[in-house]
């Protein structure tokens, strides 16, 4: 691992994290770390019914407790209402008339101290007219169903149908035609760090805002509207962030509404930290999606036509929900050639707490689906698992090319091929494939699956990208960005790209935090996108301020701009190196030379808004990524089969991915074996919320299983070197792809071990000691 | 609410420190709100995650399931102390080269349970490696990297390199 890519200073090798050193000693600030003076605490009332009318709150006992600041309901925001986009805007800040899920927040709190807060929640008395409630999509779409939201008849929250091609007539044509349905199942988010906020007024025109998001420029415009404040006087600051895997660290909690309005009534910061119970029970959740995919096949295994028919659970509120389906079926032309496609998804509310986007956003229902399928198809043929993934990829187009989908997207580069080949001569699939797989009450497996993101996501509205550099006199420089670091790295990449351009090193270069008041507006971290745009756009400022530099530089070594170049810490003339100045003696020269000259380089990333015809929510056709992300991995599994337990091996586990161009490769490693595969298993083999009626029966890491330590395999990653022409350097995602290719391969190798086919996630030992004893029945 | 206050002495990372507190305060709630030591991360408060993972009179424990008063006349050592000024530790030097660290929410308590396991064996194998650090829950960065950084970190003490 950590090998060194391409010809950088900086790039293409193991790069140490900018942030490192402040996370390993402790002195990293969260958002609960922060303290403000004159602060109070905050503490969100929540509604004890998953589906009720509100009839009246009476807050005033609460008001009488001693050390109670500030009382806030639902009424306080006058009917303003937010969503993920203009015409989903279904939620309130604090339920006022009607609660949608259990525990909905309806009042909050502000005092001198917590444990106030929570007594004063205690004092407050709300009266509830149950209604009756529906908790799974097939309850919801019944005609009859009650209503989640009044004005949404059929409890719809957004529904897809897309046909490209023939595929009813391919599908009546195919050699063989599979239909199965798959499971995915409601999952947390997974951070460790629950949500929390410190919010305050400066003055009553100016709000600051403290909290763990990785998407600050969400709230900032959320809550410039919620309050009538103008943008300018809307500042939001990102601490350091404990994970975020997409939905709530992206938009808001009733918490974050709350504390904003403590504040502003106490006139006094407020801080309000989520507990691990509250995140586990009214946080954004992973969809539980009941996907039917029919595959068609030629007698060669060669794939002819896809249908998929999808029903979805979106919980209370529609929020990203439009988003998770559409991406569902937008990738299905990837990374295996698909001639015939036709996608109908539908998702459906309910008084379960709400899904949004989770890491793999959408595309990791589908990708298990069609893996494991693939393996089912391979069987029925009697053709080689790896071998019927070769024959249907999409080759690496050549240089130059590109390789249109069946829905009009765009790829450059596609990895897959070379991917699925270094994984099987990894594991050895042609001797491992013969050996025997059964040793005593032990079954071994060994399962493969690809996988394939978008990376660079484009969206029409709020895709700004932009980075400033700005050269300080003694040669240091700050990076600013409105993209934000959840964990995954960007902000060293950034850096680093930023020192590659200069012919600086990293150590020059300063990030700070994303601070809506000095960074520039960014959508922040989701779909994959922050490297390969916000990379883009640190390339671009960094070549704006070597421009202004390089036309001094030019004047005074007496060569021509094009001439000068920028590499370890030295400006020289191309053609005699001799003729050199270091960076630092060019900077402060540049500086001085005319006073009040300030080096600031801006830039933008172009490609977000201008490389692709942007995707059409209602055909499913057009890019949704700037490029798209490959990955092939194999699993291996051993499954105890008298208590249906599995668990990873630590050999034969081997991830290939194709990312582009790992910039940097002790990051990209790191990504695949946490953020992918380690994921990917919790998965497939751990983790589900368990619901009775709206009530989560796990809402602790204790219950609600995750793998630890013992669990994870220890784990190979290999590169797959593509350089995508649209990435800066040719960098595509790293391991979001992974992240979907992980589950089926895990089931593929259950199936492998076993001949039984798990077919709803995860498998737990309770679900494959059934299969098991099923499969012994017949 | 939580009781009349009652004194608390012991050692935080070498200083001994006095205070009164309430019976029901956990010794989580001192350290980062008394004492503003917030390296040490809240996450769970049920005792599943780990991350905030300190050394009890060498022993690496769940600071959210113990009463601070429990902690009278001990010695406790928080992330803040384990770095010898801006040397950092082995265990911490490792985990920073070998990039183990993502968002790092979870790296305090990965540091207090490897100190506590090499204080105790200075020569782990990786199965002792896993059991220590069994407790401490990691959302990104994964296992691997953690174990291989507390393997490197194990050598080096012990290789007095």
């Amino acid at each position: 691992m950590s090998e060194t890519f391409g010809n950088f200073s900086v790039l293409g090798k193991p790069i140490r994290r900018v942030d490192a050193k402040a996370k390993v000693t402790g002195q990293a600030k969260y958002a609960a770390d922060t303290e403000v003076a004159n602060m109070l605490w905050g503490f969100v009332k929540r509604s004890p019914h998953p589906h009720a009318r509100i009839l009246n709150i009476d807050t005033s006992k609460a008001e009488r407790l001693p050390g109670v600041k500030a009382i806030t309901t639902g009424k306080d925001f006058g009917g303003f209402k937010w969503g993920w986009s203009n015409p989903t805007r279904d939620e309130e800040p604090l339920a006022v008339n009607k609660v949608r899920y259990l525990y909905e927040g309806v009042a909050a709190v502000a005092a001198i101290d917590k444990d106030i807060a929570e007594e004063a929640c205690d004092l407050i008395e709300v009266e509830y007219e149950p209604l009756p409630g529906v908790f799974d999509p097939f309850e919801a779409m019944k005609e009859g169903a009650p209503l989640v939201h009044d004005n949404r008849p059929g409890n719809i929250t957004v529904e897809y149908h897309w046909n490209f091609g023939d595929a009813e007539k391919a599908l009546a044509n195919s050699h063989l035609v599979r239909k199965d349905t798959f499971q995915t199942p409601r999952m947390a988010k997974g951070y460790i760090e629950p949500p929390a906020v410190v919010a305050y007024w400066p003055d009553p025109n100016r709000l600051v805002y403290i909290g763990a998001k990785g998407s600050p420029y969400f709230p900032y415009r959320i809550l410039s509207r919620c309050f009538n404040l103008p943008l300018s006087n809307v500042r939001i600051i990102a601490p350091f962030i404990g994970c975020d895997f997409g939905g709530t660290k992206n938009d808001m909690t009733n918490g974050d509404f709350s504390a904003v309005m403590l504040a502003k009534k106490a006139g006094r910061p407020v801080k309000i930290v989520s507990s691990q119970f509250d995140a586990l029970t009214t946080d954004l959740r992973r969809h539980p999606m009941w996907i039917t995919m029919t595959t068609g096949v030629t007698k060669d295994g060669i794939i002819t036509a896809i249908h998929n028919e999808i029903v979805s659970d979106g919980g209370a509120y529609t929020r990203m929900s439009p988003l998770t389906h559409f991406l569902t079926g937008i990738c299905m032309g990837m990374p295996y050639h698909l001639p015939n496609f036709k996608h109908d998804v539908a998702c459906y509310f309910t008084n379960n707490p709400s899904s949004a986007a989770m890491r793999g956003h959408g595309i990791y229902h589908t990708a298990f689906a069609r893996e494991c399928q693939m393996d089912m198809i391979a069987d029925e043929l009697g053709i080689d698992r790896v071998e019927i993934r070769l024959r249907n990829v999409i080759k690496n187009p050549e240089p130059g090319t590109i390789y249109e989908t069946i829905n009009g997207a765009h790829i450059a580069t596609a990895g897959t091929e070379e991917c699925l080949k270094k994984v099987s001569a990894a594991v050895k699939w042609g001797e491992t494939k013969k050996r025997e797989k059964v040793k005593g009450n032990k079954a071994y497996g060994l399962g493969f699956a690809t996988g394939c993101y978008l990376s660079g996501t484009q969206l029409s509205a709020h895709n700004a990208c932009a980075a400033i550099v700005r050269v300080c006199e003694d040669g240091s420089v700050n990076y600013l960005t409105g993209a934000t670091d959840v964990g995954m790295g960007s902000d060293t990449v950034g850096s680093a790209i930023v020192a590659e351009v200069l012919g600086i090193t990293i150590d020059d270069v300063d990030i700070k935090r994303v601070d809506t008041a000095f960074t520039p507006a960014d959508p922040g971290s989701y779909g994959s996108r922050v490297t390969v745009l916000a990379g883009e756009a640190a390339i671009n400022a960094a070549e704006d301020a070597k421009h202004q530099l390089r036309e001094f530089a030019a004047r005074k070594l007496g060569a021509m701009e094009d001439e000068i170049v920028f590499k370890d810490k030295q400006v020289f003339v191309k053609s005699n190196r001799a003729r050199s100045m270091s960076w630092d003696r060019l900077v402060r020269m540049a500086c001085y030379d005319a006073p009040g000259r300030v080096i600031i380089g801006r830039g933008h990333s172009k490609r977000a808004t201008d490389l692709h015809t942007l995707a059409d929510f209602s055909t499913g056709k057009g890019d949704i990524g700037t490029n798209y992300s490959f990955t092939a991995q194999a699993v291996q599994i051993e499954v105890d089969t008298e208590t249906g337990v599995v668990r990873c091996t630590d050999d034969n586990n081997v991830i290939a991915h194709d990312c582009g161009f790992p910039l940097n490769t002790q990051a990209v490693e790191t990504q695949c074996l946490g953020g992918s595969y380690h994921q990917g298993i919790a998965a497939a083999l751990y983790e589900e919320f368990k619901m009775d009626k709206g009530l989560t029966l796990n809402p602790n890491f204790v219950d609600y299983l995750r793998p630890r330590a013992y669990e994870a395999p220890m784990t190979e990653v290999q590169h797959v070197i593509t350089n995508d022409p649209f990435g800066p350097f040719g960098a595509k995602e790293a391991s979001e792809g992974s992240t979907c290719s992980a589950p089926p391969a895990l089931i593929n190798a259950i199936h492998d071990a076993t001949g039984v086919w798990v077919k709803d996630l995860p498998a737990q030992p309770e679900k494959v000691y059934w299969a098991l004893k099923g499969k012994k029945k017949k | 609410m939580k009781g009349e206050l009652r004194d608390l002495k012991f050692t935080v990372n070498g200083r001994p420190v006095e205070l009164k507190v309430k019976p029901k305060t956990l010794l989580m709630e001192v350290l980062r709100y008394d004492l503003g030591l917030t390296g040490t991360r809240s996450g769970c408060e049920v005792s599943a995650c780990g991350a905030c993972t300190i050394n009890f009179d060498g022993m690496a424990v769940r600071a959210c399931s113990i009463l601070a008063l429990q902690a009278n006349g001990h010695e406790v050592v928080t992330i803040e102390g384990v770095a010898d000024g801006e040397k950092l530790h082995p265990i911490q030097q490792a985990m920073v080269d070998h990039g183990a660290i993502e968002c790092g929410f979870c790296t305090s308590g990965m540091v207090m349970s490897a100190r506590a396991l090499l204080t105790e064996n200075a020569k782990p194998t990786r199965d002792d490696i896993k059991k220590a650090i069994q407790g401490n829950l990691c959302a990104d960065s994964g296992y691997t990297k953690y174990i291989e950084a507390i393997e490197i970190a194990a050598r080096k003490i012990g290789g007095g390199e």
